[in-house]
C-alpha cells in the first residue's frame, strides 16, 4: 500500500486485529493523528481503544485540574490525590495512555479549544470533542471543514445512562467488501449545523427520542448561558416550557419527548460507566473505519439508552448543495 | 431501571467473573468503575504478547504472568478501596464446586472455549445463580442472560455443527487450503513429533494402505546414526512424493478430479543449496521455543509474505532439522501449538507444498497460523461494548428487574437502524438434556464399540462431562476420582477396554444408562439402541447421539475424526483426545441458528469465528423490524419478522 511494511513487533502486537481489518488498514492507522478534547468517561474509553489499536499519535486537550468528580468514570488516573496536584486532566491521562502502547505518541495540547485556528486542526486526521458548548462544537466543525484535507469530525455527549455520537466525514469515499468483491462507495455528510437544524417534520419516522430531547436541552443550555451538563432536575419546568415552544414551532407532538427522559438527562451529572464503555467502543470503531477507509461508516448520529438497550443509528439533515 | 439512582444493589453484591482476557479486562474495569465492591475473578491463563493489543490491563513486562492477578492489581490502582479476589486456576478445578458458586449473586463469563462455558452453565444451574454469557468475534458480539426457571440455559440452543472434514478429503483429496493445513497439523506434525505408536495413517488412504503401513513406520523412524539432513529429505520425499504417487495409482479417485503432482526434494532443492544454508540455527538454548526459527535461519522476515515452492521446501527441511537438532527432547510429546513459532513454520511450509501438489492457492505464515490455531479475530472496541452491556444486564439481575432482561447482539451492519439490538431472552428448551430431564438416545454397535469409545466420544466430547460416572441400573461401570481404591481403578480400567455387550453388566439395545458428573451436578439418562453399520464419512464417531445440543463449529473444527464405530485405538485418540489448542482469547461466537420446527425469536445470525474458511468476514443475515411501537422488542423467525402471537 504505502510502501512501508509493518515491523515484526507491530505484526506480533496487532496480530488479532490485523486478522479483522488487514495490514493496509493497520499501516494507515499507524500514520494517523487524532485530536481529543474534553476527557469525559466516554472519551477516555475512546482514547484507550485507539491507543490500543495503534494510531500514530493522540493529542489530548483538557486543562481542567483533577477533582474527584472528574474521575468518576476514569480508569487512567491512579487514585492518589498526591499524584495529581497541579497537573491537568490531560497531563495525567497522557501519562497512563503512553503506558498502554509504547508505539503511539501521546501528547498534551494546552489551551482553550475554541481559540485554535484552522491551521491547528489541519495537523489531524480525526478530531473528537466532548464536554463543550454547542457553539464551540459548531465552530470547530466549521474549522475542520475549512482545512484543505478531509478531517473526520466527531462529537460525543453522555448524560445519565444515555449517549450520543455525531459524525461528519464531509465528502467520504471508502471501500467495502461485498461478496468477495471490493466496491467503492461515496457518501456526503451534512455539518453539525445542517444536521441539527433539520426541520423536525423531515426527521426519519420514529426518530430516536434522545435526538429530540438532547436538542431541547442543548437549546436550554445555550439560552441560559450554562456550561454543558450544568443542569439539574430543578430545571425541568423551564425545559418543559422550551419543549412546548419548540414543538409548537416545529409542529411536533410533545409526547415524543417524555418528561421522564428530560428529567433523567437534566439530573444525570455523574457518568454511567457501562454507557461510557459502549459509546467509547462504538466511537473507536468509527474512527478506525474512517482512517482506514474500510467498512460502512456511521451516518451521522448514534444513540444509546441503557433503559431500552438499543444502539440506534439515525441519518439526519441534508448537506447543502455546493 | 438502569441508572445511577440505586447503587445499593451493586454495592452489596458479590460477583464472579470467569475469564480475564479481552472481555474480562474490559469487564473488570467497568464493574469497578460502576461501583461493584466485591469481585472474584478466575483465569488459568498467563499473558501473551498478542493479548496486549486489547487486554489493556496488561503490559509487555507482564508477559508470562497470571492474567487474573495482573488484572486485579491494575484495577486496584484506580479503585484501591474495593475487594478483588483473583484465582489463577482452571474453573473446572473441583474447588470451584456448587457451594463455591452459591456465594455469588451473579456470574459473568468472558470465556474462550465451549468446554468451560458448558461447565459454568451447569454449575450455575445447580447453584441457582444467574449467569451472563458473552462472546465476540471481530466487530460482532453478544450478551445473553441465563437464569434457571426464567430463561433458557446456555446449552438449550442448538449450536452450529462442528466443522469436521471427511477423512479422505484430508488424506487424499484436499480441495481447499484448510484441508492441507489440517493434514499438516493433525497428521504430519502429530506423526513426526507426537506420541509414538499412533496408527496415524499418513499414507494416502488407498487400497493397499494396510500393506504399506509397516513401511510407513520405517520411514518416520529416525534411526541412530542417520544424518539429520538425510532424514529430513527422506521425509520430504515420502510425504510429498511417494504418498502422492501412491494416491495417483488409485485411478478411480482421479476420474472426476485434477491429478495431484508429486514433489520430490531434489527437484526443488538441489542438495548443495540446502547444505549451504542448512542447520546453522542461531537459536540459543534448546527448548526455548521463541529462539529457534527456520525463518530466522533462512532470512525470511515478513510473516505476511507468500513463499515460493522453493522457499516452502527450504523452510520445511530447515524446521524439521531444527526440531531434530535443537528440540530433540520434546519429540514424542509435542502437540501443535500456534504460539510455537517453529511448529507454525513447519505446518505452513508443509501445507503449502501439499497445496502446490493439488493446485490449491498458497497462503502466508500469518494466514496459516490463523487457520491452524483457530485464532479468534479480536478487537478492543467490541470487547469494550460487550463488557458495558454485560454490566447493564448484571445490574438488572441484581435489581431483579426480570421484565427488562435482554440478550443483546452487537452487529457489524445496522439492522433496522440498530447496531446494538436487544432481544427478549428465550424460554428454556423443554427437551434440553442439561436443564430438563429429557433422556438422550444413543445408536451404537454394542458388539463392537468399547466402553472407552462411549466415554471419550460421547460422555466427554459431546456431553462435556469432565469427571463422569456411568451406571447400568445399580452397577457402576465407570467412575473417576481420587478416592477410588486400587481394585476399583483396575476394574474400571478393564471395563474401558471391553465392548459394551461384554461388560459385567452388559449394555445392549434397550439398556438405559445413567451418566452423571458429580462436580457439575448433572445427571442424564441415555437410551441405548443397537445398530450394526455406520456411515464412515457422515457418522465418523461410529455412533449417533440424539437429543443433545451440538458443539460449536469454532472450537471443534479441523479435527480429523477417523474410523468407524469400533474401537479405533491409538490413532483416533491421538487425534481427538490431545487437548485441542483452544485460542488464548476471551472471545468466541455463540450465535443461534433456528431449531427446526420450533418457533424461535431470532435466527440465522451466524457469526463464525476461527473457522478455517473465515479469512472472510463473518456473515450476518437478518431482517428485523420493530413491532408494537414502543414495545421495542424484535422477534424473528428465519430472518423474517414475526409478531407476537402470530404463528
Ligand atoms: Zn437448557
Amino acid at each position: 500500500m504505502d510502501g512501508e511494511e509493518l515491523t515484526e513487533q507491530e505484526t506480533a502486537l496487532y496480530d488479532r486485529q490485523i486478522r479483522v481489518w488487514g495490514a493496509d488498514a493497520q499501516r494507515r492507522l499507524s500514520k494517523s493523528h487524532i485530536l481529543v478534547s474534553g476527557l469525559k468517561g466516554s472519551v477516555i474509553e475512546f482514547c484507550k481503544n485507539i491507543v490500543l489499536a495503534g494510531v500514530g499519535s493522540v493529542t489530548l486537550n483538557d486543562d481542567r485540574l483533577v477533582t474527584e468528580g472528574l474521575l468518576s468514570a476514569n480508569f487512567l488516573v491512579p487514585s492518589d490525590p498526591n499524584a495529581y496536584t497541579g497537573k491537568s486532566l490531560a497531563e495525567l491521562c497522557s501519562d497512563s495512555l503512553k503506558d498502554f502502547n509504547p508505539m503511539v505518541r501521546v501528547s498534551v495540547q494546552r489551551g482553550e479549544l475554541s481559540n485554535f485556528d484552522v491551521d491547528f486542526f489541519h495537523k489531524f486526521d480525526a478530531v473528537v470533542i466532548s464536554s463543550c458548548s454547542l457553539s464551540t462544537k459548531k465552530s470547530i466543525n466549521e474549522k475542520c471543514r475549512k482545512s484543505l484535507k478531509r478531517i473526520a469530525f466527531y462529537t460525543v455527549d453522555c448524560r445519565d445512562s444515555c449517549g450520543e455520537i455525531f459524525v461528519d466525514l464531509q465528502d467520504y469515499i471508502y471501500t467495502k467488501k461485498k461478496e468477495d468483491e471490493t466496491i467503492e462507495c461515496h457518501i456526503v455528510y451534512p455539518t453539525l449545523e445542517e444536521a441539527i437544524s433539520a426541520p423536525w417534520k423531515s426527521l426519519p419516522r420514529k426518530v430516536s427520542k434522545l435526538y429530540l430531547a438532547l436538542r431541547v436541552i442543548e437549546k436550554f443550555e445555550e439560552l441560559e448561558g450554562r456550561s454543558r451538563g450544568e443542569t439539574s432536575a430543578a430545571d425541568l419546568p423551564e425545559v418543559q416550557k422550551l419543549r412546548k415552544e419548540l414543538c409548537d414551532t416545529q409542529s411536533h407532538a410533545e409526547s415524543q419527548i417524555p418528561d421522564a427522559l428530560l428529567e433523567r438527562l437534566l439530573k444525570g451529572r455523574t457518568e454511567f460507566p457501562p454507557v461510557c464503555a459502549i459509546i467509547g467502543g462504538i466511537l473507536g470503531q468509527e474512527v478506525i473505519k474512517a482512517i482506514s477507509g474500510k467498512g460502512d461508516p456511521l451516518k451521522n448520529f448514534f444513540f444509546f439508552d441503557a433503559t431500552d438497550g438499543k444502539g440506534i443509528i439515525e441519518d439526519i439533515g441534508n448537506p447543502k448543495p455546493k | 431501571m438502569v441508572s445511577e439512582q440505586q447503587p445499593s444493589a451493586i454495592e452489596g453484591a458479590k460477583v464472579l467473573m470467569v475469564g480475564a482476557g479481552g472481555i474480562g479486562c474490559e469487564l473488570l474495569k467497568t464493574l469497578a468503575l460502576s461501583g461493584f465492591r466485591d469481585i472474584h475473578i478466575i483465569d488459568m491463563d498467563t499473558i501473551e504478547v498478542s493479548n496486549l493489543n486489547r487486554q489493556f490491563l496488561f503490559r509487555q513486562s507482564h508477559v508470562g504472568q497470571s492474567k487474573a492477578k495482573v488484572a486485579r492489581d491494575a484495577v486496584l490502582k484506580f479503585r484501591p478501596d474495593i475487594s478483588i479476589t483473583s484465582y489463577h486456576a482452571n474453573v473446572k478445578d473441583p474447588d470451584f464446586n456448587v457451594d463455591f458458586f452459591k456465594q455469588f449473586n451473579v456470574v459473568m463469563n468472558g470465556l474462550d472455549n465451549l468446554d468451560a462455558r458448558r461447565h459454568v452453565n451447569r454449575l450455575c444451574l445447580a447453584a441457582v445463580v444467574p449467569l451472563i454469557e458473552s462472546g465476540t468475534t471481530g466487530f460482532l458480539g453478544q450478551v445473553t442472560v441465563h437464569i434457571k426457571g426464567k430463561t433458557e440455559c446456555y446449552e438449550c440452543q442448538n449450536k452450529p455443527a462442528p466443522k469436521t472434514y471427511p477423512v479422505c478429503t484430508i488424506t487424499s483429496t484436499p480441495s481447499k487450503f484448510v484441508h492441507c493445513v489440517v493434514w499438516a497439523k493433525d497428521l504430519l506434525f502429530a506423526k513426526l513429533f507426537g506420541p509414538k505408536n499412533q496408527e496415524n495413517d499418513l499414507n494416502v488412504r488407498s487400497s493397499d494402505s494396510s500393506s504399506s503401513s509397516e513401511q510407513v513406520e520405517d520411514v518416520f523412524e529416525h534411526k541412530n546414526g542417520e544424518e539429520i539432513e538425510q532424514y529430513a529429505r527422506k521425509i520430504f520425499d515420502h510425504v510429498f512424493g511417494y504418498n502422492i504417487e501412491l494416491a495417483l495409482s488409485n485411478e478411480d479417485t482421479w476420474k472426476s478430479r485434477g491429478r495431484p503432482r508429486p514433489i520430490y526434494c531434489k527437484d526443488v532443492m538441489p542438495t548443495e543449496h540446502v547444505h549451504q544454508n542448512g542447520n546453522q540455527g542461531r537459536g540459543s538454548a534448546a527448548g526455548d521455543m521463541a529462539s529457534v526459527s527456520a525463518m530466522t535461519t533462512l532470512g525470511l522476515k515478513n510473516p505476511q509474505d507468500l513463499w515460493s515452492l522453493k522457499e516452502n521446501a527450504a523452510v520445511f527441511l530447515e524446521a524439521l532439522k531444527l526440531f531434530l537438532s535443537k528440540r530433540e527432547k520434546e519429540i514424542g510429546n509435542l502437540s501443535f501449538d500456534k504460539d510455537d513459532q517453529l511448529a507454525v513454520e513447519l505446518v505452513t511450509a508443509a501445507a503449502n507444498i501439499r497445496a502446490t501438489s493439488f493446485g490449491i492457492p498458497l497462503h502466508s505464515l500469518f494466514e496459516t497460523k490463523g487457520i491452524a490455531g483457530n485464532i479468534v479475530h479480536a478487537v478492543a472496541t467490541t470487547n469494550a461494548v460487550i463488557a458495558g452491556l454485560i454490566v447493564i444486564e448484571a445490574i438488572k439481575v441484581l435489581e431483579n428487574d426480570v421484565k427488562n432482561y435482554r440478550m443483546t447482539f452487537c452487529l457489524e451492519h445496522s439492522s433496522n437502524k440498530m447496531l446494538l439490538m436487544p432481544v427478549e431472552p428465550f424460554e428454556a428448551n423443554k427437551s434440553c438434556y442439561v436443564c430438563s430431564e429429557t433422556p438422550l438416545t444413543l445408536e451404537i454397535n454394542t458388539h463392537r464399540s468399547k466402553l472407552r469409545d462411549l466415554v471419550d466420544k460421547i460422555v466427554k466430547a459431546k456431553l462435556g462431562m469432565s469427571s463422569p460416572l456411568i451406571m447400568q441400573e445399580s452397577t457402576l461401570l465407570y467412575e473417576v476420582g481420587d478416592d477410588l481404591d486400587e481394585g476399583e481403578v483396575a476394574n474400571y480400567a478393564a471395563n474401558l477396554e471391553k465392548v459394551l455387550s461384554e461388560l459385567p453388566s452388559p449394555v445392549r439395545g434397550g439398556t438405559i444408562l445413567t451418566v452423571e458428573d458429580l462436580q457439575q451436578e448433572l445427571k442424564c439418562s441415555i437410551n441405548i439402541k443397537h445398530r450394526e453399520e455406520f456411515d464412515e464419512e457422515k457418522e465418523p464417531d461410529g455412533m449417533v447421539l440424539s437429543g443433545w445440543t451440538q458443539a460449536q463449529a469454532a472450537e471443534k473444527n479441523s479435527k480429523v475424526s477417523a474410523d468407524n464405530g469400533a474401537s479405533t485405538s491409538g490413532a483416533s485418540q491421538a487425534a481427538s483426545t490431545v487437548p485441542e489448542d483452544e485460542d488464548d482469547d476471551d472471545d468466541l461466537q455463540i450465535i443461534l441458528p433456528p431449531v427446526p420446527g420450533k418457533k424461535r425469536k431470532l435466527s440465522d445470525v451466524t457469526a463464525t469465528s476461527g473457522v478455517p474458511s473465515a479469512a472472510k468476514e463473518p456473515k450476518i443475515k437478518r431482517k428485523a423490524e420493530e413491532i408494537n411501537g414502543d414495545k421495542d422488542i424484535v422477534m424473528l423467525d428465519d430472518g423474517n419478522i414475526v409478531k407476537k402471537g402470530e404463528a
